[in-house]
């Protein structure tokens, strides 16, 4: 309970800030609508005007929590919970790449750490690749490997979970490296006293030593590949997705849509991190890590 | 007794190309020691005991001279598993439970799961940590950790058993113990043991032979055959004969010192 009022502080502070923004920055449009009417605003309409307009500079929070509530749980209500408009349906097919592309970047990040730590040459070359793919913007690269890919007939899922994967497998490469080159040396050569093999040094020793390593890169990873499957959605002019939606949305003015999609998108990604760290913590105890 | 002794090293240098030039962490270094025996290496830091110990391990190689363990080369020896290692500090895998961290050389060297569970039983009682099986090394204490990574080197049927400064990190009095019960355990397992240490009482206390060291170049300066008994409680470290052999490790440990400076 101690950690609740703190949190809560922050978030009531946030939407504090929040609606006082909205009123300054909204209420342009309020006069100018008043003007060209012919009516003054009391300061009360004005700002009452400033919070619920249908396409506000900066929308209210309660006008995103209404939005975001509409076009989730009202529709499961109504029973078209998968229906075009639902957010839970865009969220869905972000969350799809996000996953697959999450699972690549992983497979890979494990095997390049692997490859890094036992063969020297992978260890000069690899290294400074990775690490060059990373400063590449995500955003010139996306549609590229959206057209090439395109161009060989692959089309839809999986270019947006390859760009997720681009993102996702950086942080495991870093994290598994140094996690399977934690144990110190006389943990090694603690091995080699029993003759012990490759293979042993790594089931035993090397891939348990990277576990705290592991999760940790892996919650940066999920997050990057949700943000390289929403960036995924954007170059194509998909019609579906949480990027799609943002997008849509900035193309028609739907600030409220856009704020909402973008809310639904951390709200996803903050359901992913939480999964992520539960798993490391039944993990950790299990392995008697967890103190 | 006529048998071939475990260790045989003759004429052994070891030297370590460092930036600053070569390091002669052993010179000339002639020594047997034979099966039973409890052999102390004793000496400054940078004497090169631990050096000694690494190379009987195959964990460094001698860059000169000749050495045998059980005969063999001692990289041989290592593949046949000859010796059991127990380090300064404990280095049990903090995610293993005592059970599983001493079961660890016997997975590797493939021992059927029965045995397993049976030498665990077995070298936990030796070494006093019944009913610690389950617990992971956090729960226990430093003496306690050590005694678990006595125990892994004990578990698989090595004759020989290689301690670099394993009570080092311990205080005096879990000291006391613990030597008292490995004293006990090399009478119960007839092992041939090679002990590292800085302290001189614990040196004398131990061994049947102390070996004394000294710096740059590492090599020996004395090698002392104790006269003292095999049953040695506590109360010998107040003997007459314990105090000469200690008065004699200190002077070649001088003697060592003189010769650097």
């Amino acid at each position: 309970m101690k950690s609740v009022l703190p949190i809560l502080t922050v978030v009531v502070a946030i939407v504090l800030i929040w609606y006082a923004a909205a009123i300054p920055m909204n209420a342009q449009w309020a006069r100018d609508q008043a003007a060209r009417a012919d009516t003054t605003l009391t300061t009360s309409e004005l700002i009452a005007d400033t919070l619920s307009q249908d396409r506000p500079r900066l929308p209210a929070p309660h006008q995103v929590v209404v939005e975001l509530w509409n076009s989730t749980g009202d529709m499961v209500l109504a029973g078209r919970g998968l229906s075009n408009r639902s957010l839970i349906l865009h969220a869905w097919y972000t969350l799809s790449a996000t996953l697959l592309g999450f699972a690549i970047g992983t497979a890979a990040g494990i095997l390049l750490a692997v490859g890094i730590v036992y063969n020297r040459a992978m260890d000069m070359a690899v290294m400074p690749w990775a690490i060059a793919s990373q400063t590449i913007p995500i955003l010139a690269i996306a549609p590229m490997i959206i057209v090439v890919l395109n161009s060989v007939g692959v089309q839809g899922l999986v270019p947006k979970a390859i760009i997720s994967a681009y993102l996702s497998f950086f942080p495991v490469v870093v994290g598994m490296v140094k996690g399977l080159r934690s144990p110190n040396a006389s943990q090694l050569d603690l091995l080699q006293t029993y003759n012990a093999s490759r293979n042993n040094s790594f089931w035993k020793l090397r891939l348990p030593s990277s576990m705290p390593y592991f999760f940790t890169a892996l919650k940066i990873g999920i997050a990057a590949a949700l943000v390289g499957a929403i960036v995924g959605e954007l170059p194509t002019g998909a019609v579906r997705g949480l990027g799609a939606r943002m997008l849509s949305g900035s193309y028609y003015g739907q600030t409220i849509q856009i704020w909402s999609a973008l809310f639904a998108a951390a709200l996803l990604a903050a359901a992913l991190v939480g999964i992520v760290g539960l798993i490391e913590r039944l993990m950790l105890r299990r392995m008697g890590m967890e103190q | 007794m006529t048998t071939e002794p475990v260790i045989k090293a003759d004429g052994l240098d070891l030297t370590f190309q460092t930036n600053d030039g070569p390091v002669h962490a052993l010179k000339g270094v002639d020594l047997e020691i034979n099966k039973g025996e409890f052999v102390s290496f004793i000496g400054p830091s940078g004497c090169g005991k631990t050096t000694f110990l690494r190379v009987i391990a195959a964990l460094e190689h001698p860059t000169g001279g000749t050495i045998t363990v059980n005969g063999m080369s001692p990289d041989e020896a290592r593949r046949n598993r000859a010796y059991g290692y127990v380090f300064q500090a404990a280095g049990l895998y903090p995610w293993r439970s005592i059970a599983r961290n001493i079961k660890l050389p016997l997975e590797i060297m493939g021992y059927p799961r029965a045995e397993m569970e049976k030498r665990v039983e077995e070298v936990l009682r030796l070494v006093d940590l019944e009913g610690f099986g389950k617990k992971f090394p956090w729960q226990l204490s430093g003496g306690m950790q050590q005694r678990a990574s006595i125990a892994r080197a004990l578990a698989f049927d090595a004759d020989l058993l290689l301690m670099d400064e394993p009570f080092g990190a311990l205080d005096e009095i879990v000291r006391d113990h613990l030597n008292e019960q490995l004293l006990a355990l090399w009478a119960r397992t007839e092992k041939t043991i090679g002990f590292v240490t800085h302290s001189i009482p614990e040196a004398v206390y131990l061994s049947t032979k102390i070996v004394v060291m000294s710096p740059r170049p590492g090599r020996i300066t004395d090698v002392i055959d104790s006269t003292l008994p095999r049953e040695r409680p506590l109360e010998i470290r107040d003997t007459p004969e314990f105090l000469a052999i200690a008065h004699r490790v200190r002077e070649g440990l001088r003697a060592g010192h003189a010769y650097d400076e």
